[in-house]
């Protein structure tokens, strides 16, 4: 079983030893050193002090990482509208497939879909596999991991991705715990290694930092990627790849969930489809104040869109959060207000065109990813940018 | 009805940073919470208590000290609590967070409906939830806002989808995780304090579950590793404006005219 060995005797200072945990894992107990559950295997304390602690690894069977081939993207759809996100991954998966020199699949499921497979041939795909069965009509939870399963038992690609939109973060994690493998959320960042390892980045710990995780020993490594993260492939005139349709057995579609009723909601514009954003941050210190706010996203034909707290408060709905627990933006304009920069936030933005950040900290962390950093109070600034409109 | 609710101890604040200059993560206080999304769980098995009479099972997977959060459930209503806990657990992802959590509930009362909360702030992943479902061999339905009915045979249940809302009538035992605005999570309450102040807490470790292999946990059960972490770094243009409220003001008024997003006139 791997391990953190302590070397007891090369500790001169209990207390330091200890610290260097950002997580208050190691504790003395009779004099000694111990490393307790709240471990997070983070590998900081192997990291800073190699002297005292020692990662023992386990004997483990290596599994044969040739047996697994191709990049696999899971078509994200409602009745056969195929979501954005998916050609995004397609892009993704076209340019770590290029390195590895391995081909790019993806899977089609649902009912009566066969036709709308052909959209998918027009961006550069090898091979698109449907699953067209009328038990996969509604998305239900049983029947969609059985389709999922058949296609991986069949095709075994070393790499699987999956939208992380509502269905995909409920199916994902779902397969991925059926084959015993690795699934990382949110990945903003995913690169590909010579033996097919899956650089996998994301923001974690719930704080302000980025974790490179890798699944070594596991097959098919899992990711799943939010809209707007990557740029999808330019549309191909051409149609190119093929369509193969897998048979699954309607026995193995079998669930215990009914679908009584697919209730439309009534559309209204979301912040991803703004061209110009204006964000409210916690530096809005009354409620009132965000006319303000709105009067310049008018003015700008743009979307207010709030940070947390203010959501928390109650002042702003839930639908206008940007970050790693809201939306992702991209728009051409974002200007935030009164707005820090937190890891959690910056996640779901920093991929827009242009970023103006008013804030009256220099210090302010939203300043490292800001095209233009206006430091200045914004009752100030704004009502002045309003007059000038 | 038995429901088991997922619950897990999170820090209290979510600011962990890392120092430029020398690398080190820097942690201010450690104090930790019930993680906000777990609260609305709890209300959610309340609520149905309430109306159909049920008993309520929470199970943490932690160190010692998330014995906090299961006997701040204690003081929301719940009737039992399990705090699975053990070394051989240090170290766990998704998966094998998942799994012991799965191996844990099977050693509680029977379930006829498994809660988790959407998310948690610290994981973030939100996929525990559906994980579990799977060990466990039971339909889940995600994103749950809103219970219709819920009787011995089934739970109908509304889930969200970014452009419908899908009601699905599902099935006995299966697990639900639910969005935030299914209940207002009450407060715990004083009297309740009181009265389960001596109420135990289960111990579950690792030598109580029905897998004995320790591969299959903690760390070594952990497909996905974590190879390192640094602060997020960014290659972008970057300027930086400093002036009065009415000259920066000017200032951004001209840069958006000439970057189109205002007409100049
Ligand atoms: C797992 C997890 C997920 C999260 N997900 C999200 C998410 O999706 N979205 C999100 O937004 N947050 C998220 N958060 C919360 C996030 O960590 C921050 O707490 C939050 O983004 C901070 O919002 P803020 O910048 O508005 O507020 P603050 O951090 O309070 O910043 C306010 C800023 O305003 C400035 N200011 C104050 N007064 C003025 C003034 N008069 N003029 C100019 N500037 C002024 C201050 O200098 C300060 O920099 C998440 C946290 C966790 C742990
Ligand atoms: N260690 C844990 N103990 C108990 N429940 C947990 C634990 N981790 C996650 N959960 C449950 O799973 C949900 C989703 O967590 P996550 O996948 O970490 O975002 C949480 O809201 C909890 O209900």
């Amino acid at each position: 079983m791997a391990f953190i060995k302590i070397h007891q005797k090369n500790v001169k200072n209990v207390e330091e030893a200890i610290k260097v945990c950002p997580f208050n894992a190691i504790k003395s107990k009779n004099d000694k050193i111990e490393i307790t559950s709240a471990c997070k295997m983070c590998d900081i304390c192997i990291k800073k002090m190699p002297d005292i602690y020692e990662f023992i690894e386990g004997k483990k069977v290596k599994i044969n990482k040739d047996n697994w081939k191709g990049i696999a993207v899971y078509v994200d759809h409602v009745e056969g509208d195929i979501h954005p996100v998916t050609y995004e991954l397609i892009g993704k998966a076209e340019r770590m497939a290029k390195k590895i020199n391995q081909p790019v699949y993806c899977l089609f499921v649902g009912s009566n879909i066969k036709h709308k497979a052909e959209d998918i041939l027009h961006y550069g795909v090898d091979e698109v596999f449907v699953i067209d069965k009328e038990e996969l009509y509604d998305f239900r939870i049983e029947p969609y991991t059985a389709a999922f399963e058949n296609f991986i038992t069949k095709v075994k690609p070393t790499i699987v991705l999956v939208g992380g939109t509502t269905v995909g973060r409920s199916l994902a994690p779902r397969v991925a715990a059926r084959f015993r493998t690795g699934l990382t959320a949110d990945c903003t960042i995913l690169d590909v290694k010579d033996n097919t390892d899956l650089d996998q980045i994301r923001p974690a710990f719930g704080g302000n930092i980025m974790a490179h995780i890798h699944t070594p020993n596991h097959r098919p490594q899992f990711a799943t990627v939010r809209y707007k993260i990557f740029d999808a492939p330019e549309k191909n005139k051409n149609k190119t790849g093929k369509i193969t349709e897998c048979k699954i057995d309607s026995n193995k579609l079998k669930s215990n969930i009914k679908v009584l009723e697919v209730k439309k909601k009534e559309k209204v514009k979301s912040i991803e489809e703004a061209d110009v954003i204006v964000v409210a941050g916690n530096g809005i210190k009354k409620e009132k104040d965000l006319e303000m706010i709105n009067q310049l996203a008018n003015k700008l034909g743009g979307m207010v869109a709030t940070t947390r707290p203010l959501i928390e408060a109650g002042w702003t709905d839930a639908r206008q959060q940007i970050g790693l627990s809201g939306r992702t933006v991209k728009p051409k304009l974002i200007i935030t207000c009164g707005v820090s920069g937190s890891i959690q936030f910056v996640a779901g933005m920093n991929n827009s065109e242009n970023i103006f950040a008013i804030n009256n900290d220099p210090k302010a962390q939203i300043f490292d990813v800001a095209n233009y950093g206006i430091v200045g109070d914004l009752y100030e600034i704004i009502p002045e940018l309003i007059k000038k409109l | 009805m038995n429901i088991t609710v997922c619950i897990k101890q999170v820090p209290g604040t979510s600011e962990v940073e890392i120092d430029e200059k020398t690398g080190n993560l820097i942690r201010e206080g450690i104090d930790t919470k019930m993680n906000p999304y777990d609260l609305y769980a709890i209300e959610t098995a309340m609520k149905i208590k309430e109306n159909n009479s049920a008993k309520i099972n929470v199970i943490s997977m932690g160190p010692p000290q998330a014995v906090e959060v299961i006997q701040e459930a204690y003081m929301m209503g719940a009737d039992n609590g399990y705090l699975l806990t053990d070394k051989k657990f240090a170290g766990a992802d998704v998966l094998a967070t998942s799994y012991a959590l799965s191996q844990g509930i099977n050693k509680m009362d029977n379930y006829n409906l498994i809660i988790c909360g959407k998310m948690t702030t610290d994981g973030d992943t939100a996929q525990v939830g559906p994980e579990i479902a799977e060990f466990l061999n039971i339909p889940h339905v995600a994103n749950v806002k809103k219970i219709i009915d819920i009787n011995s045979n089934s739970i109908t249940v509304e889930m969200d989808m970014p452009k419908t809302v899908e009601i699905q009538e599902v099935k006995l035992p299966c697990l639900i995780t639910v969005e935030k605005e299914i209940h207002q999570p009450r407060l715990p309450s004083f009297k309740l304090k009181l009265a389960t102040a001596k109420r135990k807490v289960n111990n579950i470790t690792f030598k109580d579950l029905d897998d004995s292999n320790p591969e299959n946990f903690g760390l070594d059960g952990s497909p996905t590793q974590v190879l390192d972490v640094f602060p997020p770094t960014s290659d972008r243009v970057n300027e930086r404006w400093k002036g009065t409220g009415k000259e920066l003001g000017e200032r951004i008024s001209k840069k958006l005219k000439k970057l189109k997003f205002v007409k100049d006139n």
